[in-house]
């Protein structure tokens, strides 16, 4: 992870307020149209390496319009987005993957066709050997690299709390379960940068304090962490920085007692007047 | 680790063992005969078992690269003069490119649309070869040379069914090896999920590609064979209901099961001949056990028996 620290700063004027720390991402005027509508519209943020950054808004704020951007999913209307030093708008998840971005879904994308286990082992496609011969013809070093990753995918889930579940068939798991798994998969990626949609969607209090756990332990091992939450006592409790949406536009951003004392964010959630 | 690696083991021996057995019983030729056209269609059905069951991809064109891997034989041994070992390479080698070629676009197509373009691929060359018939004899077909290697002529059944009983064994080698690597793991994620495949780096487009190329390639292989055993090849063999009768097999032996692709074939190509008991109502009778099977076994049938068994195994 030592690559978090490889570059400096950027010094041209930065949308958003000085922070301490390297940058690694950086999102400037983006927007995104879906027929007319605007999801996103010119926003600009940064994300400092080694932070865990959260993303609130109410409902439809654009929160995951915002994921699917930066994750590649969707391509940009206009605006850049910067990974590592980097303009990858635009490119492809596969790509931005490759560059250390791995993220999980609001919405389960489980490989439902496979074992808990071989899940985790898909995010350790970039480190393994995806070739068609060696696959063919079992070529010893693809098959021993391939019990290395075995033992860290069950070392993962492990991680995560899913140590009964190595053994399990993906579809036979819970709901909670399935939102660690994704997780732990992203994390086989050894990504820079992780994005969780909403991890604790769904949980009761018991799950989601788990994954409140899970998060800082991600954090703390050095990866740079950027959440989109509902559940506030987690923001608060966890978050070094946030960003709040309303309507595609930032609406504020600081530390989580700024945001949370900020006027327009609880206009924003509680509805005042216009 | 253990489990997969039992799995794999187990189900090949018992492949190897039932190849090895089975000629005892095929007392005459006819019995041999209707063997050796299960082993062709096993080929075929566990390539395609790689697009359709893992990667969740669908084809209605494969006997279109069974057609042209049977005609690349006929045309250039008996037209050309070439070694049958060369004119099988070359077949191939065009299925793979032509499958290539076509791949890249249509696989961005999902669902009906893909079934559509794949299925306009196999009319394609059904037509090419029906009217060609200059070189491809047109639809009344064409004769085949045996097949020879190194002096050596393959002739009779009983020697075809070696042939064709260690090509499946290999193929299905081949398969269970992919399945349970890196790359298998990534088509299975490319059915799973392509987004969830996409964010941990998976390139699902070029995977999507290689596996059609692959499984077509498997498909050419085994018509080249074909053509020289049966010793005539009429367009038939690379037309729509042969697609249509390739994916059946390998929906009713079990998607995403290479093991089921072979129960598949095999049972599918009896099945015709053991039902002329009942003459006129044979296609009946045929249709009926098919949607019985569908609609009880609606994982098809093999994975339906193994997940009644105490211990499941995946193959």
């Amino acid at each position: 992870m030592n690559m978090l620290t490889s570059h400096e700063p950027s010094s041209d004027a930065a949308p958003t307020a000085r922070r301490p720390g390297p940058l690694l991402l950086r999102v400037e005027h983006l927007s995104r149209e879906f027929g007319g509508v605007l999801a996103i519209g010119d926003l600009s943020f940064t994300v400092a390496a080694g932070d865990i950054h959260s993303i609130i808004g109410p409902n439809g704020a654009g929160k995951t319009t915002l994921f699917n951007l930066v994750t590649g999913v969707y391509k940009p209307s206009g605006g850049r987005v910067l990974f590592d030093g980097a303009d990858v708008s635009g490119q492809a998840p596969y790509r931005l993957a490759a560059r250390g971005m791995s993220r999980t879904f609001q919405n389960l994308q489980i490989f439902f066709n496979m074992t808990a286990l071989e899940n985790v082992m898909v995010g350790r496609h970039l480190h393994l050997d995806t070739r068609l011969l060696p696959a063919l013809f079992r070529f010893p070093s693809l098959v021993r690299r391939d019990s290395e990753a075995r033992d860290r995918a069950a070392q993962l889930m492990t991680d995560v709390g899913l140590s009964r579940y190595i053994g399990a068939d993906a579809d036979s798991m819970p709901y909670g379960a399935l939102k660690r798994l994704e997780i732990a998969r992203a994390l086989a990626s050894q990504p820079k940068l992780l994005l969780l949609d909403e991890p604790a969607a769904g949980l009761n209090a018991t799950e989601s304090r788990e994954i409140d756990e899970v998060i800082k332990t991600v954090a703390a091992s050095g990866v740079t962490v950027i959440l989109v939450e509902h559940d506030m006592k987690m923001v608060m409790g966890i978050s070094d920085h946030i960003t709040a949406l309303n309507h595609g536009r930032k609406l504020a951003e600081g530390t989580p007692a700024e945001v949370a004392a900020n006027p327009d964010v609880i206009a924003a959630y509680l509805g005042a007047a216009p | 680790m253990n489990r997969i690696l039992h799995g794999r083991l187990t189900g090949l021996a018992v492949l190897g063992a039932i190849i090895a057995v089975l000629p005892v019983f095929l007392t005459n030729n006819f019995y041999l005969d209707v063997a050796i056209l299960a082993g062709f269609n096993a080929v075929v059905c566990v390539g395609l078992n790689l697009l359709i069951g893992y990667a969740g991809q669908i084809s209605l064109g494969h006997a279109g690269f069974f057609g042209i891997g049977a005609y690349a034989s006929g045309v250039l041994v008996g037209v050309y003069g070439w070694p049958p070992i060369a004119a099988l390479l070359a077949g191939a080698l065009f299925v793979g490119a032509l499958a290539f070629a076509v791949a890249k676009p249509i696989l961005r197509l999902k669902g009906h649309y893909l079934a559509m373009a794949t299925l306009g691929i196999g009319i394609i060359v059904s037509i090419v070869l029906r009217t060609e018939s200059g070189l491809t004899g047109g639809p009344d077909g064409m004769m085949v040379e045996p097949f020879k290697l190194f002096g050596v002529e393959l002739y009779g059944e009983k020697v075809w069914y070696w042939v064709v009983g260690v090509l499946l064994f290999v193929v299905v080698w081949l398969s269970l090896n992919l399945i349970d690597s890196p790359m298998g793991r990534a088509l299975r994620a490319v059915h799973g999920s392509e987004v969830a495949a996409e964010v941990v780096g998976v390139d699902t487009a070029r995977f999507k590609v290689m596996v059609f190329v692959l499984s077509a390639v498997f498909a050419s292989v085994a018509g080249s064979l074909f053509a020289h055993y049966a010793g005539l090849i009429t367009p038939a063999k690379a037309d729509f209901f042969k697609s249509i009768e390739l994916v059946t097999m390998v929906v009713f032996g079990g998607m995403a099961s290479t093991f089921g692709a072979v129960v598949g074939a095999v049972v599918l190509t009896l099945l015709p001949q053991a039902l002329t008991v009942f003459q006129d109502y044979q296609q009946i009778v045929l249709g009926a056990i098919l949607m019985a099977t569908m609609v009880f076994m609606p994982k098809g049938l093999l994975p339906t028996l193994a997940g009644l068994l105490p211990s499941r195994r995946r193959a």
